[in-house]
């Protein structure tokens, strides 16, 4: 038997992935609470006292171990913070019904607010409705970036500017392992900020449980007594990302701390200014590339697309004129470039004339009458 | 024939219930010595629930290897399999098993 390595008298239950470091299930407890609240101090997560902040609670155990934890931390260290559940309903039978269910308790246990925002209320379409359209294959884009939008929305419709998510260190290694097998330097620098305030919206985004083990979040959701949901959408295989984790479990296995190391290798990433001047450059296209795939079904798009690719061209002029007068300064410059308009169809901030969500949209929209049209001829 | 089977219990949570027919908890018996002659251990335990628990073909979900995959947890009478000896652990009368798994989303 092994005793816990910080009080010496209670068994110990749990191995730390990161140190190896063996303790009994209160201390685990205290110490991972404990590493959340240094988190939150030490890398610029400000809670401002007198502050309403949200959290995204999906009803897993993530969101679910966040705000038990900021609900601790909290009263322990009197933040005096007001933390309100987020949730978004992305209308899929079968897979949100269960785990908003979980949310709602989550609330009562919790003395939390919620506020619980649909996609159908929101753009129309609920995600069922959009995978009938579409199919399975691409969906996942539509999905992700309504619920970008949606959690910004519904901050916003609560007078909040700061969201907190429950992504955890696994995740952000996983993101990690996916931006460096494509070759998306600039996406992989990104993915690894624990604070990341996006050119299309004002409102902050802060990542508490970025350096909480995937392993560990489980073990406190256990040993707490956690009431949360596990599911897998219905929808999403996502091959990718599913080779990813097999591959950063299979390395976890071997040797514990190459999650960490993997998530501290995407920080140093961001600050390599010399990559990040020349890759950031190459950037609009592949992310117009993925946009054309979405606009295939409907040619409409590509007068925007021929717009956005002049935008990022005199973008590009730019940086690389600052770049001769001798600016040193090319990541915070090329985030400074792109300014935060509205919206032209929904008022919502954007740096496009029409935001990404009005675009998908509109793709939906405007091939429903073509594709009714094309069963009556049958 | 009592002294000659080892019972358990198994308890499967974070999704993996699904591959058992939504039953989260097992009472299971295992022979007191296997084929090769040695108590069962979890290894031995993992390839049992897939051979006469498991309600689903996707056996690979669970064990990879002779082993349970790598991403779901084993607690052994709620303490890590790490501490334990891992698949090694020889099973007790009465253990508490928990797999959880921690490859489910929200």
């Amino acid at each position: 038997m092994h005793y816990c390595a910080i009080c010496g008298i209670e068994r110990a239950q749990v191995i730390r992935p990161k140190n190896g470091q063996k303790l009994c299930r209160s201390c685990f407890i205290d110490a991972f609470e404990m590493e959340i609240h240094t988190t939150i101090l030490e890398s610029g997560i400000m809670l401002t006292r007198g502050e309403r902040i949200a959290i995204g609670a999906s009803g897993g155990k993530d969101s679910t171990v966040l705000a038990a934890v900021l609900k601790v931390l909290n009263e322990r260290y009197d933040y005096g913070v007001e933390f309100i559940l987020l949730s978004i309903d992305e209308g899929i039978h079968g897979y949100r019904d269960d785990s908003l269910e979980t949310v709602k308790r989550n609330a009562v246990q919790y003395g939390m607010e919620l506020c619980i925002l649909g996609y159908e209320a929101l753009y129309g379409w609920t995600m069922d409705q959009v995978v009938e359209k579409v199919g399975k294959k691409g969906n996942c884009t539509y999905c992700g970036v309504f619920r970008r939008q949606a959690l910004d929305r519904g901050a916003k419709h609560l007078n909040i500017s700061h969201i907190l998510t429950g992504h955890n260190a696994d995740d952000i290694a996983e993101t990690i392992l996916m931006n460096f097998l494509r070759g998306d330097l600039p996406r992989l620098g990104r993915c690894a900020e624990i604070i990341t305030a996006s050119q299309a919206s004002t409102m902050k985004r802060s990542k508490p449980l970025k350096y909480a083990y995937e392993k560990e979040i489980v073990l406190y959701a256990h040993y707490r007594g956690l009431d949360y949901f596990s599911t897998e959408c219905v929808y999403s295989p996502e091959a990718f990302r599913g080779n990813a984790r097999a591959l950063l479990k299979d390395l976890e296995k071997i040797r514990p701390s190459s999650v960490l190391d993997i998530v501290r290798s995407g920080e140093h990433l961001i600050h390599y200014p010399a990559t990040t001047q020349i890759l950031k450059s190459g950037m609009p296209h592949n992310e117009m590339n993925k946009d054309a795939g979405i606009s295939v079904r409907g040619n409409e798009n590509e007068g925007g697309l021929l717009k956005m690719r002049q935008v990022a061209s005199s973008q590009l002029e730019s940086k690389c004129a600052s770049k001769t007068q001798g600016t040193t300064k090319p990541q915070t410059e090329a985030l400074h470039i792109q300014s935060i308009g509205n919206c032209e169809r929904c008022g919502y901030m954007s740096s496009q004339p029409i935001c990404k969500a009005c675009v998908l949209v509109e793709n939906l929209n405007k091939t429903y009458p073509s594709i009714a049209v094309s069963v009556k001829e049958y | 024939m009592a002294t000659d089977s080892i019972a358990i219990n198994v308890e499967l949570a974070g999704g993996l219930e699904i591959l058992f027919n939504n039953e989260r908890k097992l009472n299971v018996e295992l022979p007191a010595t296997t084929a090769n002659g040695s108590p069962p251990n979890i290894n031995y335990l993992v390839g049992h629930l897939c051979d006469h628990h498991m309600k689903d073909s996707r056996r690979e979900l669970f064990e990879l290897q002779g082993t349970v995959r790598p991403g779901i947890l084993v607690l052994i009478n709620d303490a890590d399999w790490e501490l334990e000896g891992e698949g090694e652990y020889e099973l007790k009368p009465k253990d508490q098993i928990l797999f959880v798994s921690t490859l489910h989303g929200g």
